[in-house]
């Protein structure tokens, strides 16, 4: 009787516990994630085929980029996806106070990079350059093409920025609430693996349009 | 989480993880800002390749997951290299 009763309490927690599958929750979160690496490769070959047909074109207009501008964002963003990473670690082991600190540091990192992003782009604004601008419409079809690859995929990834924000803003209300914690930390995780995709794209996108000439 | 998952990254291990993706990135502003035609691009490429791979390993934990994934963000990245491959192959050879 004794054990029948422990299996039916068993059974009862098994039961509430099904309605939860952190790994497929996670499974779900990579093949969105393999989606966006494709978006993002596709870019990269669309901007290797250009560069390598108008390469003249590209290697003078990539000077007028900010190099020191460009790594201080590169390393903000490394920060960022180690304070996110660093945040996982201290839900697992139950430090609900850094986890939040850790969360909010990389919010605060991200909002550094958008600043960052917001003088980078202005000062391309402030000289009439900007996607439709009569400036860019009398520039050589080289130079037209590393400046519109360059805003949209900035953009586009800026955009994803912004995704990342809500989704760690969301996570560090969640922590707050204890509604994710050190056995439930599935969301964190998931929006973890986004900011951390985020960084990858940077990655590639710092040296194609900053660095190589 | 589930019992395959009881890998906990230390602090430690993020931070010297962030270290080197930091020295990466400054090793490859050092070499572009010299003059080697064509080896510029190579080694940023193979550069930004080893710190996109240190990420993927450690910040997002494929290293210590279950091995499908890590399977499955190889594939994916087979699969863009490949695509990557034969347009050159295109472009270079029409």
């Amino acid at each position: 009787m004794n054990s029948n009763n422990q299996n039916m309490e068993t059974a009862i927690h098994t039961h509430s516990d099904m309605h939860r599958d952190d790994t497929a929750s996670k499974l779900g979160m990579w093949l969105f994630i393999f989606t966006e690496i494709l978006l993002f490769g596709g870019l990269f070959i669309v901007y290797s085929v250009y560069r390598y047909m108008n390469p003249v074109a590209f290697h003078l207009a990539h000077e007028e980029l900010s190099i020191t501008m460009g790594l201080i964002n590169t390393i903000i963003l490394l920060i960022s996806s180690a304070t996110v990473a660093m945040s996982i670690t201290a839900i697992q082991k139950g430090d609900k106070r850094l986890s939040l600190y850790m969360v909010g540091a990389t919010i605060l990192l991200a909002l550094v990079f958008l600043i960052n992003k917001y003088f980078e782009w202005g000062s391309k604004f402030e000289h009439g350059m900007y996607p439709g601008s009569d400036l860019m419409d009398m520039l050589s079809n080289g130079d037209m093409l590393f400046f519109s690859l360059y805003f949209f995929m900035t953009g586009l990834h800026g955009v994803h920025i912004i995704v990342g924000m809500v989704l760690l803003a969301v996570s560090w209300f969640k922590i707050k609430k204890d509604a994710v914690r050190s056995d439930k930390y599935a969301l964190l995780e998931n929006s973890g693996l986004y900011w951390h995709l985020v960084d990858l794209i940077w990655i590639f996108l710092f040296p194609l349009f900053y660095l190589i000439h | 989480m589930s019992k395959e998952n009881n890998h906990i990254s230390s602090y430690k291990d993020h931070l010297l993880v962030l270290a080197l993706l930091i020295t990466l990135t400054v090793i490859t502003v050092a070499i572009t800002s010299i003059e080697l035609n064509a080896f510029n691009t190579a080694a940023a490429m193979l550069i930004a390749s080893c710190k996109a791979a240190i990420v993927l390993l450690y910040f997002m934990h494929l290293r210590f997951d279950q091995k499908i994934f890590l399977i499955m963000a190889f594939l994916v990245i087979a699969l863009l290299v490949v695509v990557i491959g034969i347009t050159f192959i295109d472009y270079l050879y029409r």
